[in-house]
């Protein structure tokens, strides 16, 4: 008889109506929405914050994703940024009081090709250089750590062996959501749903002093934007045009199933990722859909592909049923890395271009924006994501890392 | 599976074609005259409406021709479809042809 | 558990009693019927329960016929393994194994050998659900002449009426459906398909249709793609559990689902039943238990005046009709044995004595939810029906309309005239005018009295946060007292709510108890109805559907098509390693008896250095850009100029993407002045064709050129080394091979001595003496036999892309996606040369960057290990010498790109990006290993053997 799961806690938020106005007003109640204001408080000791939400609490991207912590990105700047997550995950049960079954179990990125070797060959090595646990297995490694993968190397493209980050894992995504929310507003910072921004409130000087929703005015001495896949909604107000466009991303879970999947498995080659939830069920995702979209719905050819993927790579699924499938809106970069840091606009702070990896970076998201916002500079960490490397050229290309295909 | 009528093949599943983004993005005549960030805007800044949009189809499968599509991104309705090089189309006076249950 | 056979009734229903079959179900043997599914077969032989909840193992039975069931989860043995099935869909079959599980399935890892099929239909009307407004509304659109589609689920189209005794047209209504049956497969452009369930309704009427085919070798299936001008969705309703303690105790079912056991398996599921109803529906199977012999000791009715005709119905066969009441509890352990019923007030408070009714049966009636689910997933609204109780269709987004209970029809006459009315509007909506046909009269057939919903009927005693044992989603184990703590958490959301308490995520998705759940939320945030709550969002597929037929035959071979060459067959035959290439099968290299790759390809370079030898270079991209701006267009998108090259020679050209990042690159050769035929990398063939042809046709218009793909035309075979030169012209005895007649970087088009016209082109990628062999790839292997044949006094050696790949690096040469990753400009690999300074070409804006014009960025140059015989792996990190490795981050100087073992040199050697490289040439770099080894290596040119080119004229 599986474990029962944990049970939530008695008492969540508060359900307040929006004050006249707050320090620090944050749009949008993501994951990285909620971290900021949390760490605002926590790190910052600003807790006039309003978190504010057109819809549910953490109902965008944080209630979609397929719940993969890692930080074996490519990039030394990427790496230190996902890191810092990683260890942040790692005390976070903790330090929120909330089991949101994060699991350390590992993720395997597997290797297709003589070119996927060589690229994990030397994303090992980097992360090692920087201090993130890596290795690489070959295929009887991979095979062993992971016995349900098809090793074979009679199959179209066989695997020729993986990285493997020990650490990575996955988290019951909306326990992170609700444990985030419940602290920030145990300190003080109101979370404000079925809010929706309509604009901005600007003084003389062009300086953002508070927005407009469809429950009032709200004054604001620091805007800060974390809307992923809106967030163009929101700046097009501004007349501030960004390097983001907004796909949908679907995903799907099987029904419950006995343990048979122990970790993590992203193949960017034969497109699939996947790992199996503490209740039993698979939990699966794949590439973006090509065309724009902001309908959280993808076209099911994608899923179809994906499937035909997930059974070369683990024939044993063959007989594995899809439950429900669903779709996000990720707001993508030209080079799968986010923006994070200042705009041409005073007090309005920018956060977004996540794409499809925004999950596991949540907490360190949370902590370097609050910095960010704090301090009116860019955190350290946030530094190399400013908008103007798109000027300079000193782009930070993860599209390998990312894993998923654009 | 959206259905992408082709300007010269017809109705097709989106599966035939390869997507290019939005519409109507010139190349800039004289690139040496822009400053770096005006050269990144044409090089990464795109629109990203929630809404209609003009955006850019090619049809890989087949006559493999580029062709500008108007389509709505929540709804995914195509309202125009066009051939690349002409200017979007002003859309026609409002008619809603609901169908209630 | 009781066991009690002989609950098959000795005549009626639609099974077949004339061939018995056998299956095994726990590991006992039982007999059933044609005709029987899993779960009508075990009810038949008294068993009711299936396996223990999943979290607090509280004992569960069967309650639905249908896909809506909670708790009949069953792991299928035989005639395959399949998990999480339920046996009330599972068509009995002779020799079918299966057991009960506790809302977890296992996955068997023997090969699934099964096949899965695709296919793909146009069609005028698709029409889902084949009960009677289906079969009305395809009868319509069938006749207009337009092509339709009918889809059922079940074996046999019918739908509710398989499982009721209504009358059409003055004779039993499955007697109409017979009739229409036939008609509509009469029709030559109607199809009808069973056992088919439709999954999915996307954007533009695309429906995904999951067909079962259980007379194929291990079940198979098909999935239907339809894509369709006008769609009528048919879906009926699911019936609604009542939410009071102790609902989910084996024997409380559903009551529509005990009408359809009796009438169309026969199977009577309880001797003694009382029967609990929010509305009309139940008093059939209230009357038709009993009229089968059980007794039926109370009808409670949660209306104080249910209709009088109905009462007056139960009354006179014996039933008490207990109005404005509810069951407020159960009993019994492993089965019910009796409920407890009290009256109501307005209010739906509990007033007056409970009465105990002792039952072992309790058939339940919540009321019905139209199946709005591919209505939703084609972004259609729904709305709440205060009368009705349900959420019924609303505003169609789509070329959709919903007819019959589906949309909140519950009179037989009104579902007919609603579907008539669709698939005649639908017919006519697709180009086929027709009026809708009018329906017969049906007898005994009245549109039912509004319901009265009790969404949460109150607990004898405590309040709802201990109410325990009233379940909400039983499949989750998840209760009212569980939602309520949700609400006192401070969730509002019906979202939120259902993942606070896992409501709805179940195996049935909530099917039957989804807008009980919202019912019960309703109560406890105080609205005022469901209608103010509002549901979650319908997602497919509308049932589990495998990954293997999702997958479909994209398996094993074709999970991905294998390009292969023309000189294929002869790889195979002399027993070449392959590597994937993109698409490409590639020969790695060519190993004899005894040899591993390091020893094949140390000889294969010795023979390209020192002999000759011949590689296939057909897989490179090949485009013919033939036009009169044909030079002006190549000189704006390579980064050197094309447009005065000479007729008759070749130039190695690299193409940038407009942020000046390095693309792809290769040789072009002008074969007339509006003629250049141009290659690729391998993996980059299409892309490019791709990238010229987007400049073309939505930037540069004005120009007057096409380009076409000839990569699967031509033929290549690269014929290298200082012996080259004697093999080509023995190959092409007509043809002037010396140096000066025929230069390196020229073409020239030559008849072989078999007849076959070629195209030759004096081009390197070794640094060797070299010839492109380029023949129409008819006669590929012909000719590659050929230069076989006139290079086997020389020792002709075939050689593969390691040893290629071997030949550039000592050369210098890059490999573009493997020395470069996206983030290199021409620059950084040390070729300024290629850049030009007076032209402009997409790219050259991007080099002016403050990032991309830094003097620190990574070059290319090349690393000789200091041990010569250590080989660094490819993708090694670099560092500089003193770097504290356990003071992380380590700065890291860049990476190898390329690293093997030269013959030529008789080291080792790799290229790589280091930061600044060319300012750090005779300096030394540190490569950290995995296995805690650190590799010295000096930093030298990237051009290591012949720096000079001499070899190049042999």
């Amino acid at each position: 008889m599986p474990d029962q799961l944990p049970e939530h806690p008695d008492w969540l938020w508060r359900t307040p109506d929006p004050k006249p106005s707050y320090d620090v007003v944050v749009v949008g109640a993501g994951g990285h929405g909620l971290a900021t204001a949390y760490y605002l408080a926590r790190n910052h000791g600003i807790s006039n914050v309003a978190v504010l939400e057109r819809g549910w609490l953490a109902g965008g991207n944080m209630a979609r994703n397929t719940t993969i912590i890692r930080s074996n990105y490519l990039c030394e700047e990427s790496a230190a940024i996902y890191e810092h997550a990683l260890k942040l995950w790692e005390g976070l049960p903790e330090e929120l009081e909330y089991d949101f079954l994060f699991s350390q179990r590992g993720v395997l990125n597997l290797a297709h090709t003589l070119q996927d070797v060589r690229e994990g060959t030397r994303r090992v090595g980097a992360n090692r250089l920087g201090g993130v646990d890596a290795e690489w297995l070959d295929p009887d490694e991979v095979r062993a750590f992971c016995p349900i993968v098809n090793t074979s190397p009679d199959v179209r493209y066989p695997v020729l062996g993986a990285t493997l980050q020990p650490r990575a894992g996955i988290a019951k995504h909306d326990h992170v959501a609700w444990a985030l929310a419940r602290k920030a507003d145990e300190h003080g910072v109101d979370l404000i749903q079925n809010c929706e921004v309509t604009g901005f409130v600007r003084d003389g000087g062009g300086r953002v002093v508070g927005v407009e929703t469809t429950r009032g005015r709200i004054g604001a001495g620091r805007v800060a934007l974390a809307a992923a896949g809106h967030t163009s909604t929101l700046t097009d107000l501004l007349g501030l045009r960004l390097p983001i466009q907004s796909h949908p991303l679907q995903a799907l879970v099987s029904e419950l199933l006995e343990p048979v999947h122990p970790t993590v498995v992203m193949s960017n080659h034969v497109h699939v990722y996947v790992s199996q939830a503490h209740k039993g069920e698979l939990v699966m995702g794949a590439g973006i859909d090509s065309y724009n979209g902001y309908g959280q719905r993808g076209s099911f050819h994608q899923i179809e592909h994906q499937m035909a993927a997930a059974l070369e790579l683990f024939p044993i699924f063959a007989r594995a049923h899809v439950l429900r499938t669903w779709g996000g809106i990720v707001d993508v970069t030209p080079d799968a890395s986010p923006i994070i840091g200042l705009t041409p606009v005073e007090n309005l702070y920018l956060n977004c271009g996540w794409g499809t990896g925004g999950f596991k970076a949540t907490p360190a998201s949370g902590w370097v924006y609050a910095d960010t916002i704090a301090h009116g500079r860019p955190h350290q960490l946030a530094a190399p994501f400013a908008l103007e490397r798109f000027a300079t050229g000193a782009l930070i290309d993860e599209h390998g890392a990312a894993a998923v295909a654009h | 599976m959206l259905l992408i009528a082709c300007p010269w093949c017809g109705e097709r599943d989106e599966t035939e074609y390869h997507y290019g983004g939005q519409a109507h993005v010139a190349h800039p005549a004289d690139p040496h005259a822009l400053s770096d960030a005006e050269w990144g805007a044409y090089l990464f800044v795109r629109d990203n409406p929630k809404g209609e949009f003009a955006e850019r189809w090619m049809h890989a499968a087949g006559c493999r021709r580029w062709f500008n599509v108007v389509r709505h991104t929540v709804t995914h309705d195509i309202s125009a479809v066009y051939p690349a090089g002409q200017p979007r189309p002003v859309p026609p006076s409002d008619e809603h042809s609901e169908v209630t249950a | 558990m009781s066991n009690r056979p002989g609950n098959r009734l000795a005549a009626g229903g639609r099974v077949d009693r004339s061939a018995p079959l056998r299956f095994t179900f726990d590991g006992v043997e039982y007999t059933g019927l044609r005709g029987d599914t899993l779960a009508s077969a075990l009810l038949a032989n008294g068993v009711l329960a299936v396996g223990p909840s999943l979290y607090r193992e509280r004992p569960r039975g069967i309650v639905t016929a249908g896909v809506d069931d909670p708790h009949a989860l069953v792991q299928l043995e035989r005639p395959c393994s399949d998990p999480m099935q339920l046996a009330t869909t599972v068509e009995l079959s002779d020799g079918l194994a299966a057991t009960g599980l506790q809302g977890r399935g296992r996955l068997d890892d023997a090969p699934d050998e099964t096949r899965y099929d695709k296919t793909y239909l146009h069609t005028d009307v698709l029409v889902v659900g084949a009960g009677p407004a289906g079969l009305a509304a395809a009868l319509a659109a069938g006749r207009s002449g337009a092509r339709v589609v009918l889809v059922d689920d079940q074996p046999e189209p019918g739908g509710a009426l398989l499982s009721g005794r209504e009358r059409i047209d003055g004779r039993p209504a499955l007697a109409w459906v017979a009739e229409a049956r036939a008609e509509l497969e009469a029709q030559p452009e109607t199809r009808l398909l069973t056992r088919a369930t439709a999954i999915g309704h996307h954007d533009q009427n695309y429906v995904l249709v999951a067909e079962r085919r259980p007379d194929r070798p291990g079940g198979g299936g098909r999935l239907w793609h339809f894509r369709a001008r006008q769609v009528v969705l048919a879906t009926g309703a699911h019936e609604r559990p009542l939410v009071f303690a102790g609902n989910d105790r084996p024997g409380v079912m559903s009551a529509a689902a005990v009408r359809s056991y009796l009438n169309r398996y026969a199977v009577l599921t309880g001797r003694r039943a009382v029967v609990f109803t929010t509305g009309d529906s139940a008093y059939a199977t209230a009357l038709e238990l009993a009229a089968a012999g059980a007794e039926v000791p109370a009808l409670v009715d949660t209306r104080p005046e249910p209709p009088a005709a109905l009462v007056k119905a139960a009354r006179a066969a014996g039933i008490e009709v207990l109005a404005g009441a509810a069951v407020v509890g159960t009993e019994g352990g492993a089965r019910l044995t009796g409920v407890r019923i009290s009256a109501l007030t307005a209010e739906e408070q509990l007033t007056g004595p409970v009465r105990e009714v002792a039952c072992d049966l309790l058939a339940v009636s919540g009321g019905w939810s139209p199946a709005v689910h591919l209505w939703s997933m084609a972004r259609g609204t729904v709305r709440y029906d205060a009368t009705l109780a349900a959420f019924v269709p609303d505003r169609a987004a789509q070329e959709v309309r919903a007819c019959g209970s589906g949309r909140g029809r519950h009179d037989l006459a009104g579902c007919l005239t609603e579907g008539f009315t669709a698939g005649a509007e639908a017919a006519t909506a697709a180009g086929f005018p027709f009026a809708a046909p009018i329906a017969p009269p049906c007898e005994g057939d009245t549109p039912p009295a509004p319901p009265r919903p009790v969404w949460l009927v109150p607990g004898e005693e405590g309040d709802p946060s201990t109410w325990r044992d009233h379940f909400v989603d039983a499949q989750r184990d998840a209760t009212v007292a569980d939602v309520h703590r949700a609400v006192r958490a401070g969730m509002r959301s019906v979202e939120h709510i259902k993942r606070y308490t896992t409501i709805g995520t179940a195996h049935d998705q909530g099917k039957s108890c989804g807008v009980a759940a919202i019912g019960v939320i309703a109560r406890l945030l105080g609205a005022r109805s469901p209608g103010e709550v509002g549901t979650t969002t319908f997602r497919g597929p509308y049932v589990p559907v495998s990954f293997a037929l999702l997958a479909g035959r994209e398996r094993g071979p074709l999970f991905d098509p294998v390009r292969t060459t023309a000189v294929h067959p002869w790889h195979v035959r002399r027993g070449a390693v392959f590597e994937n290439v993109g698409q490409w099968h590639r020969p790695r290299y060519y190993p004899r008896p005894g040899e591993d790759m390091d020893a094949a390809v140390l000889r294969e370079c010795r023979a390209a250095r020192e002999a000759v030898a011949v590689m296939d270079a057909s897989t490179l991209g090949k485009i013919d850009v033939i036009g009169p701006d044909a030079a002006v267009f190549l000189d704006r998108l390579y980064t050197n100029g094309f447009a005065k090259l000479p007729v008759g020679s070749a130039r190695y050209g690299v193409m940038c993407r407009a942020d000046g990042m390095v693309f792809d690159d290769g040789v072009t050769v002008r074969l007339a002045p509006d003629h250049y035929y141009l290659t690729t990398t391998t993996g980059n063939a299409a892309a490019v064709l791709d990238w010229m042809e987007e400049w073309l046709q939505t930037e540069w218009p004005e120009l007057r050129v096409r380009c076409t793909s000839v990569t699967e035309q031509w033929s290549t075979a690269a014929v290298v080394g200082p012996r080259s030169r004697e093999v080509v012209a023995a190959l092409a005895p007509g043809l002037d091979v010396s140096n000066d007649a025929f230069p390196f970087m020229t073409v020239r088009d030559a008849v072989l001595a078999n007849g076959v016209p070629a195209r030759i082109c004096r081009i390197s990628f070794s640094g060797e003496l070299a010839y492109e062999i380029n023949v129409s790839s008819w006669y590929g292997l012909a000719v590659w036999e050929a230069v076989l044949a006139y290079g086997a006094h020389a020792g002709i050696t075939p050689y593969g892309t390691e040893t290629m790949h071997v030949l550039r690096a000592e050369k210098g040469y890059p490999i573009v996606g493997q020395d470069t990753d996206g983030t290199v400009t021409p620059q950084d690999l040390g070729m300024t040369w290629v850049v030009a300074r007076h032209k402009d070409f997409v790219g050259k804006r991007s080099f002016a960057r403050a990032d991309t014009s830094r003097a620190d960025r990574r070059h290319l140059v090349g690393l000789l290990p200091v041990d010569g015989g250590e080989l660094l792996p490819e993708g090694a990190q670099l560092v500089a010498p003193g770097a504290d490795l356990t003071a992380v981050p380590v700065d890291s100087l860049g990476h190898v790109t390329s690293s093997y073992r030269s013959a030529a040199l008789d080291r080792t050697f790799a290229l790589a990006l280091v930061r600044g490289g060319r300012d750090r040439i005779g300096e030394t770099v540190l490569a950290p290993l995995p296995d805690g080894r650190t590799v010295a290596a000096t930093v030298t040119e990237p051009v290591l053997f012949d720096p000079k080119g001499g070899r190049r004229d042999g």
